[in-house]
């Protein structure tokens, strides 16, 4: 059963990312022709598969109150080691790709344990994950690495044909799953559950039983397999490996999590909203292309504006919070407030 | 032995002594490592060169060393270096004879008023409204990139006006006149924070901030001018940055910056958890930092590849701060009834 | 009850802490079926006797016997599968999870390996009917109020098989009507055969709700009675450890007393707020300090003590009423505010709240005259050092030298330091939260005699203590509070331990 969709202060930030994405696709299909195409509207998703992807992880990390930094590295060493195997090894396809998956959660299992066992923050171990992670794409090679297996030639062109001629890649049939396998994990399981306990109050998930030190180190196993998995989906859209792939796109990950609801502080959040936060991201980069004049690093002030925005939407809402919390409002009022 | 006790007790020793020991590491396995030449009247050599490619490090190590003692963090100074970097190339313009469009000091002026709002906007965030400082300068890290790039119109802005090239390249009396800045930076920044209670606020509000608001402290303001502070420096190491490529790229200059930066302050003594800050400690730390690349390019290393070096520095470092994993030592060499 | 096998058997429990007897040869028992009140000052050993009851502690002596069994739970964890629950005054729940989460998380009905959401809510509004309560169990619980996360947090523990249930100050931010709604449940709960141990610093509700007492004091059993045998007045007296006859004896105020409540009588008046009040922190109050006046705050833990402190000094902010400071109105919304109006406050909580314990003794000590100098007006460091050493000299801080950090300090001694720390910004008016607490004896005569001779040079103090003791020895006047409202001011011949104790006993 999924809990019914009520309009309380859980799904607002949700709706309110909805609301922003329909808007700006309403104003990007007024103000241009040929916006309003179906092909338009998948390609949102086709462009940007693997933040989607990055950004599942991500937000499992951050609904529980820590970061991950080194996404975008990981990506990088993702690329880089899979058309290595490829190319300069010669590795059959169905090899490389669990090897690649499996060193993506080997480096978020160093992560999340150390983070964990020796209590330090997330924010300063993913950071250094994130020079390892760059650096071991060096160690692998400076230089760009074409791929041109032909499994991976016949991702990359691969089309999944939809009603009316409207296309999707596989990357992107992959990032869909990977949302549907987050949705129910965060839903449904104990384990997703757990991960929003620990964001809510660590302290309490201790006392309540939940098995936090696991579930701890399993969210950035998680992630690590997200970024692993979202750089060869990134190889499928780019063909080759690169070892500056994905310098800054922890940002936009990050990014895409808190303008999908999901609060930074941990605790509140979705992987629907999440989607939502890539689509406002994808959209806000073609009606840049589209409009023509701006150059698309407007992208990145109207992210940052938004990610503002929406900071300061959560900080009111928690203070509004804070101030309840503190001194009693006599309980019927209590319950009306919200 | 009492005063080399009392010695190693100075939060300034241990740092020295790593520098120390990379300078001596390569003594004996890089040539000609600390051979420094005359040409012209300027010195040249490595250890020069160490000092002068960390002076943009230094310069934002000052900020952030203060920020970092109010228990906070600031990401945004790498993308507060490609505005600052950005603007005052615009203002000097990319002319081929080296006219500026706007005279030097008054573009170099704006550039760096530019990146005090920048500053001073993180500030309003993390004391007026109260975000974390992680979160609130997580915002201009991501949209400070843009900004740079739309200021130069996503170009490679060149410059050819030559005495702009004095802050990053000069020379005066023999060294590069970026020390000099450096020197001067941490100079003013040692007067105001030490001969004034400026410093000793910051750090009452960095160790215990309720008390030092039931002391009678604004750690509002305090909050707001330690990011403010932190954006000035960046804009100063925007115009070093600018001035020793003689260019602006909004997309690379002052990238990955702000871990460099940090893992000096953290090098130099400061601890994450805030409150005592060591100014000097910090730019020891951003040599450490520099030398420690410099070291691994003298070997062949692709200089890429020193990335994977500094995730190990950071890491020994924060392990040796986490008590959990001091315990730990300590019950591995047998003091078992005190680990925890 | 003697016939009956206790739930709980607690035998001459003994608890060290490094240089502190928290427990010594305590006796507890719980039956099925009461609620079993606990109740003793601060450091009585309250917490550290639930404590060694729910795992979070092991005693060091003593037994312990579930049903007659013996038990030893190692964590909260174990306790809870063993049947003891505890729930917190801070309700240890996720306030992000909707109700029936909160209930059921970790324990989630499950179809076909997935949460079965319908079930859960379901059962949640079952659990929580039985104790009469209907909410939307779908809402996520920060949205109630903190009486509802209560019961949920109760209804929590409900589910598993709970034999005992620990209330740890569960009212303290209740209004009237949630408490009785609560104090429902808890009726309910017993009637159905539950043992409760519930543990408050409100008096009346301990008579409203428990059958049984137990008191403690320092750590020691004082002693297991029948709440309906036992009159409030001497339910205080024990709590105090005093004897009722010897309240008989007044103590009268010695000479000095005498001579500074005359001086103080006729010189002006300091300090006085007029209906000063927060809800939800303390009534409206008036207040009004003399001159060399020595105010006593006497009351409970609880009482509102604190609340009002902080009131005064702008830490919380006044909804209602005026602060005079020397007959002019001022505007106190900070605690720089209040400083620069020439109050000066040392908190009850030294370490969070006072001391810096990696600044130096001589920074921690120049802080707020720095702070109200300003940023740019720094002090020398040899006006520093001469300030720092003068205080160190006129207060008795024992410290080789004032370069050293304040944690090295003694508690004794860190107090001294805050107290410097506002006497060299010269205030008029001086409050004290519980200066005495938690330092040895010599240390706290100490204290107690310097209060006497600041007020003697015409400082305006206020003075809080849980020791009764303490306040009637400093004390000029005593102003009496109970359960956030200030209920009475005591002097001259009404001011003796046995007045303070009527005057809280004596109920509504």
């Amino acid at each position: 059963m999924k809990p019914k969709i009520s309009l309380n202060s859980r799904n607002l930030p949700t709706l309110v990312t909805l609301g922003l994405f329909v808007l700006m696709f309403g104003v990007g299909s007024i103000s241009f022709s040929g916006f309003l195409a179906p092909q338009n509207f998948l390609n949102l998703f086709i462009d940007n598969s693997y933040l989607l992807i990055l950004g599942v992880g991500m937000t499992f990390v951050i609904i529980s109150g820590g970061i991950d930094l080194s996404v975008g590295s990981m990506l990088a060493f993702s690329t880089m080691l899979s058309s290595s195997l490829l190319e300069k090894s010669h590795w059959n396809p169905m090899l490389v790709i669990p090897v690649v998956l499996l060193s993506g959660v080997a480096l978020g299992l160093l992560m999340g344990y150390i983070i964990q066992i020796f209590e330090l923050p997330p924010f300063i171990i993913t950071l250094a994950g994130l020079y390892l992670a760059r650096g071991l794409c060096y160690v692998i090679s400076i230089d760009t690495i074409g791929i041109t297996n032909q499994f991976w030639q016949d991702a990359a062109h691969a089309q999944v044909v939809l009603i009316g001629g409207a296309f999707i890649s596989p990357s992107v049939v992959i990032a869909l799953v990977v949302v549907m396998a987050g949705m129910f994990v965060s839903r449904s399981t104990k384990f997703g559950r757990t991960v929003y306990a620990i964001g809510g109050n660590e302290q309490s998930a201790i006392l309540m039983g939940l098995p936090v030190a696991r579930t701890k180190i399993l969210i950035y196993v998680f992630s690590g397999f997200c970024s692993a998995l979202a750089g060869i989906v990134f190889t499928f859209y780019t063909l080759s490996g690169y070892a500056l792939n994905g310098a800054n796109m922890e940002m936009d990950a990050i990014a895409t999590v808190v303008i999908g609801g999901t609060l930074l502080t941990g605790g509140v959040g979705s992987v629907l909203g999440t989607v939502f936060g890539v689509m406002v991201y994808g959209t806000i980069q073609v009606l840049i292309v589209f409009q023509g004049t701006l150059n698309s690093w407007w992208t990145r002030i109207a992210i940052g504006f938004l990610v503002f925005l929406f900071c300061l939407m959560q900080r009111l809402f928690e203070s509004r919070k804070g101030a309840r919390g503190r001194k009693r409002v006599p309980p019927a009022s209590a319950a009306a407030a919200s | 032995m009492a005063i080399l006790k009392s010695l190693s007790r100075a939060k300034i020793f241990w740092p020295i002594v790593a520098l120390a020991v990379l300078m001596c590491f390569n003594l004996f396995f890089t040539p000609n490592f600390f051979r420094v030449e005359i040409k012209e009247g300027h010195l040249y050599g490595n250890v020069i060169d160490i000092i002068k490619n960390a002076s943009p490090i230094m310069l934002l190590a000052v900020g952030l060393t203060l920020v970092i003692a109010t228990k906070g963090i600031d990401i945004s100074v790498g993308s507060i270096v490609a505005i600052s970097a950005g603007v005052v190339a615009m203002l000097i313009g990319g002319d081929l004879q080296g006219v500026p469009k706007y005279p030097i000091p008054y573009a170099m002026g704006a550039a760096v008023l530019v990146s005090v709002l920048a500053g001073m906007w993180n500030g309003m965030l993390v004391s007026r409204i109260g975000m974390q400082p992680i979160i609130a300068t997580l915002i201009l890290s991501v949209a400070g990139r843009g900004i740079a790039m739309v200021t130069t119109n996503a170009m490679i802005v060149w410059l050819y006006a030559k005495p702009f090239a004095l802050l990053g390249q000069g020379y005066f009396l023999g060294l590069p006149f970026s020390i000099y800045i450096v020197a001067a930076l941490v100079l003013l920044t040692a007067l105001v924070t030490r001969r004034t209670a400026l410093g000793l606020f910051i750090e009452a509000v960095g160790i215990n901030p309720t008390a030092a608001r039931f002391a009678g402290i604004n750690a509002k303001n305090i909050l707001f001018g330690v990011y403010a502070f932190s954006g000035l420096c960046a804009g100063i190491s925007g115009l070093v940055v600018c001035s020793t490529v003689m260019s602006a790229d909004g997309n690379n200059a002052g990238l990955g910056y702000e871990l460099s930066a940090i893992l000096a302050v953290v090098l130099g003594g400061t601890s994450l958890n805030g409150g005592k800050f060591y100014l000097l400690g910090s730019l020891v730390g951003a040599l450490i930092v520099q030398t420690l690349t410099t070291t691994i390019y003298a070997f062949g290393v692709p200089p890429e590849i020193a990335k994977v070096v500094i995730a190990m520095v950071v890491l020994v470092v924060s392990l040796l701060q986490s008590f959990k994993f001091r315990a730990m030592v300590a019950g591995f060499f047998g003091k078992r009834e005190f680990s925890v | 009850m003697s016939g009956m096998t206790p739930i709980v058997e607690m035998k001459k429990i003994n608890k060290f802490f490094p240089g502190v007897k928290a427990l010594s040869g305590v006796d507890f028992r719980l039956f099925e079926g009461e609620v079993h009140a606990l109740m003793g000052q601060n450091g009585a050993g309250k917490s550290t006797l639930v404590k060694v009851m729910t795992g979070v502690y092991k005693q060091d002596a003593g037994e312990m016997l579930l049903e007659g069994r013996p038990m030893r739970p190692d964590t909260p964890l174990a306790a809870q599968k063993l049947g003891i629950n505890t729930v917190y005054q801070e309700v240890n729940l996720c306030l992000n999870l909707s109700v029936a989460e909160n209930i059921f998380i970790g324990k989630e009905p499950k179809k076909l390996g997935r949460i079965d959401w319908k079930l859960m809510n379901q059962r949640a509004a079952e659990v929580l009917k039985r104790l009469n309560i209907s909410v939307d169990v779908t809402r996520i619980l920060s949205s109630y109020s903190v009486a509802v996360q209560q019961m949920v947090a109760i209804a929590r523990v409900l589910d598993t098989s709970a034999k005992v249930l620990i209330l740890d100050e569960p009212t303290s931010s209740l209004d009237e009507t949630e408490v009785a709604q609560l104090f429902k449940v808890i009726r309910k709960l017993r009637d159905e055969g539950m043992a409760i141990l519930f543990i408050t610093h409100f008096l009346d509700q301990t008579y409203q709700i428990s059958d049984r007492i137990t008191i403690l004091k320092n750590g020691e059993f004082i002693g297991e009675y029948e709440t309906g045998k036992l009159p409030k007045l001497e339910l205080i007296a024990k709590m105090l450890g005093k004897e009722l006859s010897e309240f008989a004896y007044t103590t009268n105020p010695d000479e000095r007393k005498k001579a500074a409540a005359e001086a103080a009588s006729d010189s002006g008046t300091v300090l006085s707020a007029k209906a000063l009040g927060l809800q939800g922190s303390i009534a409206p109050f008036d207040l009004s300090l003399m001159e060399g006046d020595v105010l006593g705050l006497a009351g409970l833990l609880g009482s509102g003590r604190t609340e009002m402190a902080r009131l005064l000094f702008g830490i919380d902010y006044a909804d209602q009423g005026e602060i005079f400071v020397k007959g002019k109105r001022v505007a106190i919304s900070s605690p720089k505010s209040a400083m620069m109006a020439g109050l000066g406050f040392c908190s009850e909580d030294r370490k969070n709240e006072g001391i810096f314990a990696e600044l130096s003794i001589r920074e921690n000590i120049i802080l707020a005259l720095q702070a109200k100098k300003g940023v740019f007006r720094y002090l020398a460091a040899k006006k520093q050092l001469e300030i720092a050493d003068e205080m160190i000299r006129a207060l008795g801080i024992k410290t080789p030298n004032s370069r050293n950090e304040a944690r090295q300090l003694s508690g004794g001694n860190q107090q001294k330091v805050l107290l410097a720390r506002w006497l060299t910004t010269e205030p008029i008016i001086l409050i004290l939260d519980e200066p005495t607490r938690g330092i040895d004896v010599g240390a706290k005569l100490e204290i107690m005699e310097l209060i006497l001779n600041l007020s003697r040079k015409g400082l305006g103090v206020i003075f809080i203590s849980s020791e009764f003791e303490e306040v009637l020895r400093c004390s000029t006047r005593i102003a009496v509070l109970r359960d956030k409202v200030k209920i009475a001011e005591l002097a001259g011949e009404n001011m003796t331990e046995s007045g303070i104790m009527r005057t809280i006993a004596g109920g509504k």
